[in-house]
């Protein structure tokens, strides 16, 4: 149990730190001139680690939908909130590989509205998760019994 | 700029003008072609091509209104090491691409089979096929449209300059002092916008042909749809027993070459000459490395080449994830008793 928590949270950092650095951050602001993470600004690099990231990440998503759809009932507000936006976080990450494709593009307008929704979602589940924790309702489902 | 003609290019001459009535309607008709679904490619016969410079011009009066028109003084940036880039007193600098600038002719001399030959090559953006300035923008600022141009929206470009670091040939130019980053954190976040050829879109949609084809005395430029482009590539390579460039360079382009001399070659003699834009000036332009804005001719590979793998891994994911948490439900339901975690 806790080497999977661990795993995640390494797996959530690794998204977090190569989804960010689509943006032109890292350079600027010094991170990629750390010793051994020159690789932050690489934005090939970035860009596959977050494509290999998603894939484990869309396999364990969909492993817990199945899951969270036998135990429907017991799903807390919390719980459903962030399901939305996990839900949003995948949808708009796979239109972003599809519009990625080669011969694939979607207009400018749909494309900066998949980026954004992404970022924001992103942002809120990370705000939820946290005010979930803080407030002692971390849990996806209202135990029983 | 020199506008020198090499023997080459008087012969061209003559043939460009021999053709250029019988051509200028069939180009016509290919640029209001967008329609058929397939994208649109230029294709540049630079044996042509005799540097004559009408191309740059033609395209600085097309898009003159596009140009930046930068608010001063700048935000002072954050942290210092991001340096603005200013163009707005260099507007006139056309032996490099700039903001203010979006085509400048190469003239290049480069011995070839004993022959010296005087190559004049119309550079702007490649408009390549599957872009990387496009695909990695994080914001969606960039974007290829329809028919194959690869666009800068400058209300939504920050100017952080990543298309330029994704792109090969270095191809957009940043002017600070313009944007959305204004409004947003100027002094943390973006330094501009970014600006390079969109194959003359305000034009295009109007069924104009873009303007330095419009412009080409010599008819050095065409435009079709991408199939016919590259087979015209193809059969005049081979007519004059040339070399072609932007077929497979960065995973292909919609721009592509044909030159008389190999392109390595070109790329040897061209890497010698520093543009006198790069010359002054300094430390006022972000990035004046010595071939700065003059996009080189090296040989790009496929920056996308695991892509399709990549991507097929994150559309086959969830669907495991699926089946492994529906067979193990199964199990669960078999053995009679539910968990959860
Ligand atoms: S040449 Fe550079 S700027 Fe132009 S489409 Fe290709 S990657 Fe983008
Ligand atoms: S297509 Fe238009 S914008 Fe691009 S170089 Fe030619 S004239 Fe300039
Ligand atoms: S107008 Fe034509 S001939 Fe003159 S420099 Fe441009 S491409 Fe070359």
């Amino acid at each position: 149990m806790r080497t999977r928590t661990l795993l995640f949270a390494l797996l959530m950092a690794a998204m977090a730190i190569s989804g960010f650095g689509q943006m032109p951050i890292f350079k600027r602001y010094y991170i990629a001139d750390i010793p051994g993470m020159a690789w932050t600004a690489d934005y090939y690099f970035t860009h596959m680690m977050h494509y290999a990231g998603g894939a484990i990440l869309l396999a364990l998503l969909g492993y817990a939908a199945v899951r969270l759809f036998a135990a429907a009932g017991r799903v807390t507000l919390s719980g459903w909130l962030r399901i939305g936006l996990w839900a949003l976080i995948a949808v708009t990450g796979l239109a972003r590989v599809t519009k990625n494709l080669p011969d694939m593009h979607l207009g400018p307008e749909l494309t900066m509205a998949v980026d954004v929704t992404h970022l924001a979602a992103v942002m809120l589940l990370g705000l939820t998760a946290l005010m979930a924790r803080l407030l002692g309702r971390g849990e996806y489902l209202r135990v029983e019994e | 700029m020199s506008r020198k003609k090499s023997t080459i290019s008087r012969r061209s001459f003559l043939r460009g003008a021999a053709i250029a009535g019988v051509g200028a309607p069939a180009l016509a008709r290919a640029g209001a072609q967008d329609a058929k679904g397939e994208e649109l490619a230029t294709l540049l016969d630079i044996s042509k091509c005799v540097g004559c410079g009408a191309c740059v011009v033609a395209c600085g009066e097309a898009n003159e209104s596009r140009y930046p028109k930068p608010e001063k003084p700048f935000p002072e940036m954050f942290p210092p090491r991001v340096k603005v880039a200013d163009w707005s007193d260099d507007r006139y600098v056309d032996d490099r691409l700039t903001p203010y600038n979006w085509l400048f002719v190469d003239n290049i001399t480069v011995n070839h089979e004993g022959t010296e030959h005087e190559i004049h090559m119309p550079r702007r953006c490649m408009h390549c096929t599957n872009p990387p300035c496009a695909n990695l923008c994080p914001w969606g600022a960039a974007a290829k449209k329809d028919d194959g141009a690869v666009v800068i929206d400058p209300d939504v470009c920050l100017g952080g300059s990543k298309c330029k670091s994704v792109c090969p040939w270095d191809i957009p130019q940043r002017q600070t002092g313009v944007g959305l980053y204004l409004d947003l954190l100027p002094r943390f976040a973006g330094n501009g916008v970014m600006f390079k050829c969109d194959r003359c879109q305000p034009r295009m949609a109007e069924g104009k042909l873009p303007a330095c084809i419009e412009a080409c005395p010599m008819q050095v430029q065409q435009i079709g749809p991408r199939s016919e482009i590259i087979a015209k590539a193809k059969a005049l390579a081979a007519e004059m027993n040339g070399y072609i460039y932007g077929l497979e360079e960065n995973g292909g382009t919609n721009t592509i070459y044909v030159s008389p001399v190999p392109f390595e070659k070109l790329e040897q003699a061209r890497a010698k000459v520093a543009p006198s834009a790069g010359k002054k000036g300094k430390g006022k332009h972000a990035s004046k490395g010595k071939n700065s804005g003059r996009p080189n001719l090296t040989q790009v590979g496929s920056p996308f080449e695991k892509e399709d793998m990549f991507a097929a891994a994150v559309f086959t994911a969830p669907v495991a994830g699926l089946a492994a948490g529906a067979i193990r439900l199964l199990r669960k339901t078999q053995s009679g008793h539910g968990e959860d975690s």
